[in-house]
């Protein structure tokens, strides 16, 4: 596997470590950190090994990330990231999930994108799972998602 | 015996109907490759917040169980394991079923599920009470290392590395200590809003545990599922019933070495399905069929893998240690409803307990039942298009994340959680220490400030925390525990090295 990628997770991993360790021994009052810092103590030691290993390219496990499944992941990381971290909340829960989810399987679906009936699958399928979920929270569980537009 | 007084009310009408749907739907989950069943359980926690303790729970147990059992569906009729627990079952199973025995070898799995599930249930009947009250002479001292037992065996035993395990273990117990401090109120790394009430645990557990799936399955792209779904013919269940009675040792095996193995915190139903499996071939005098569609094969996986489910669930009832992921996230189940294992269940809410559990070994019956029924069902289940799973699961994983608190920020916290366990998983981490550290870290740093107080003002905090026979005995499992994982991480990599220089 690319070891520059191990170096740059555990290398990661590290500067997390380093931070933890630094911000638990250096914040005051001390008493509230006395936990952290035991923890951080140990945070740093496993993550600095596993960094010194990654760097001396001895990382045996972990399969890493190939260029395809990158490449086939980005679209629909890229997707998630709206819905969860905008849309969600400014079209509201399930205007977000209808568009959300009809895009993902568009996507990702292996069926011809070129046939209409495969089309209007993904449409019905989009709207039969919507009306489940908006049963399921709205309905049973009375939970209030944001509305924003439609419903 | 106090079990039978409760036994009643699991035939309650509400909770018989979520023990009945936790069961068919954990069947249908667990014959979906790529959902785990503790996945299946996180994503079911969000549904349990409106149910009473024990109701909720029956739901959760079931579904744990069930899902078990149903990954054998499409290890059997799609050679894809629906669990890493199901392995085992693919390697006569599916031979098995291209043999035109694909319903004989269903019923087998499922006759032989129930009978382990049953004998693993009765074990954490009778297991449960004792260490419970065992469990009453443990001070803050003991309850630390506890903590810290179960982070670290899980970390060492359950990840390819154990350094990585450990890291992943102590990832856990610092996301527990973001928030305020309850002693002194103190902020402690709370660098984004979202963080200022703590890292909500349902949410993060539905994060590490289906978000990572969900980029699983993008990852595979718009790829076409090759596996074909084998025709089931009629089989006799009687017939089935009997050939399970004609193979008593690869049925005793199994449940025994199950049993044990769910018992140790850590091991999971993959490894419990592959060493019964194994050990049942060493003393077959049918060796050559082992691997060819032998049912013996099928029978012993199957016992090993669902007699764990009972024991597995031991450590967490009597001392808050979950044995495993599931049991972790059942943790997370029990904790929102504020009840806390160990001696306080039993004593406390003996109803929870009882009824609980009892659910449980009813719930192996009903598995049965309808396994046998709806295994054609869950098959085609299982042939759902990834991007149809991937979809339903990103959805869930919001709706439930936010149901908790009403609170974006746990979507928020969800999300990121489940993004960077995906990497760090492709880097050799691994979820369930992580979650280990997450659940654990209050009861840890709890008993760690407690017993610091005690100890200030008796013997001093190196006599309290490291002498003292209990103390000692848990200080030393913590250590055989990771010398054990090191020993056999280097003993393995011996071999690859071995193999690389003869290849």
């Amino acid at each position: 596997m690319n070891r520059s990628q191990h170096i740059v997770g555990s290398g990661l991993v590290f500067a997390v470590g380093i931070w933890v360790a630094w911000v638990s021994f250096t914040q005051e009052p001390a008493e509230a950190f006395l936990f952290p810092r035991l923890i951080a103590s140990v945070f740093v030691v496993l993550a600095g090994w596993t960094f010194g290993k990654a760097v001396m390219g001895l990382s045996k496990v972990g399969s890493g990330i190939s260029r395809t499944m990158f490449l086939n992941m980005v679209p629909g990381l890229a997707l998630m990231l709206v819905y969860v971290f905008w849309a969600a909340k400014a079209l509201g829960f399930y205007t977000a999930t209808a568009i959300g989810f009809f895009i993902l399987l568009s996507l990702y679906d292996p069926a011809p994108h070129s046939e209409g009936k495969t089309w209007v699958k993904r449409a019905l399928i989009t709207g039969v799972f919507v009306a489940v979920m908006y049963g399921l929270f709205a309905k049973l569980l009375s939970v209030y998602t944001p509305r924003e537009i439609l419903f | 015996m106090e079990f039978i007084y409760y036994f009643g009310d699991v035939f309650s009408p509400l909770s018989f109907l979520l023990l009945l749907g936790g069961t068919i739907g954990g069947l249908i989950l667990g014959a979906t490759p790529g959902l785990s069943p503790t996945m299946a359980v996180a994503l079911l926690i969000p549904f349990t917040f409106h149910l009473e303790a024990v109701q909720g729970l029956i739901l959760l147990g079931a579904a744990y169980t069930s899902t078990v059992a149903g990954g054998a569906v499409s290890a059997i009729l799609l050679k894809i394991p629906g669990a890493p627990a199901n392995i085992a079952t693919t390697l006569d199973g599916h031979k098995m079923a291209k043999q035109g025995q694909g319903a004989k070898a269903l019923q087998l799995s499922f006759l032989a599920s129930a009978a382990g599930g049953i004998f693993g249930v009765l074990l954490l009947i009778f297991l449960t009470p004792l260490l419970a009250e065992w469990a009453l002479a443990f001070g803050p001292s003991h309850l630390f290392w506890l903590a810290i037992l179960g982070v670290t065996v899980i970390g060492s035993l359950d990840s390819a590395s154990v350094v990585k395990g450990l890291l992943s273990g102590c990832i856990g117990l610092w996301l527990a200590t973001i928030g305020f401090d309850d002693i002194m109120g103190a902020q402690r790394f709370i660098f984004h809003p979202s963080l200022g009430g703590g890292i909500n645990i349902i949410a993060a557990l539905i994060g590490l545990f289906a978000i990572p799936q969900v980029l699983t399955m993008f990852a595979k792209g718009r790829r076409t599922e090759g596996a074909e779904v084998i025709e089931v013919q009629k089989h006799s269940v009687l017939d089935a019933t009997r050939e399970l009675l004609r193979c008593p040792r690869a049925l005793g095996i199994g449940t025994i070495t199950g049993s044990v193995i769910g018992l140790i915190p850590g091991v999971g139903g993959q490894i419990a399905g592959l060493v019964a499996y194994d050990q049942t071939k060493k003393f077959s005098s049918e060796k050559e069929k082992f691997g060819k569609g032998h049912s013996e094969g099928v029978i012993a996986a199957e016992a090993a893998n669902n007699a764990m489910v009972g024991p597995s669930l031991v450590p967490l009832l009597t001392l808050s240690i979950p044995g495993s992921p599931t049991a972790a996230v059942l943790l997370g189940g029990l904790l929102i409803h504020g009840i806390f294992p160990g001696s306080d269940l039993f004593d406390n809410h003996p109803d929870v307990a009882w009824t609980f559990i009892n659910s449980m070994l009813v719930g192996q019956v009903l598995m049965c039942l309808f396994g046998l029924y709806i295994a054609g069902l869950a098959a085609r289940v299982a042939q759902v298009p990834q991007s149809v799973m991937a979809a339903i699961v990103l959805a869930l994983s919001v709706f439930g994340a936010y149901s908790v608190q009403s609170s974006m920020g746990d979507v928020y916290v969800m999300a990121c959680l489940g993004i960077g366990m995906y990497f760090l998983e492709r880097f050799g981490f691994s979820a369930a220490p992580l979650v280990l550290g997450l659940i654990l870290g209050p009861i840890a740093e709890a008993n760690f400030i407690q017993g610091g107080m005690i100890a200030d003002a008796t013997v001093g905090k190196a006599s309290y925390f490291l002498t003292g026979g209990l103390n000692i005995f848990l200080i030393a499992v913590v250590a055989a525990s990771i010398a054990y994982s090191a020993w056999m991480e280097l003993r393995s990599r011996r071999y690859t090295t071995k193999e690389e220089a003869q290849a």
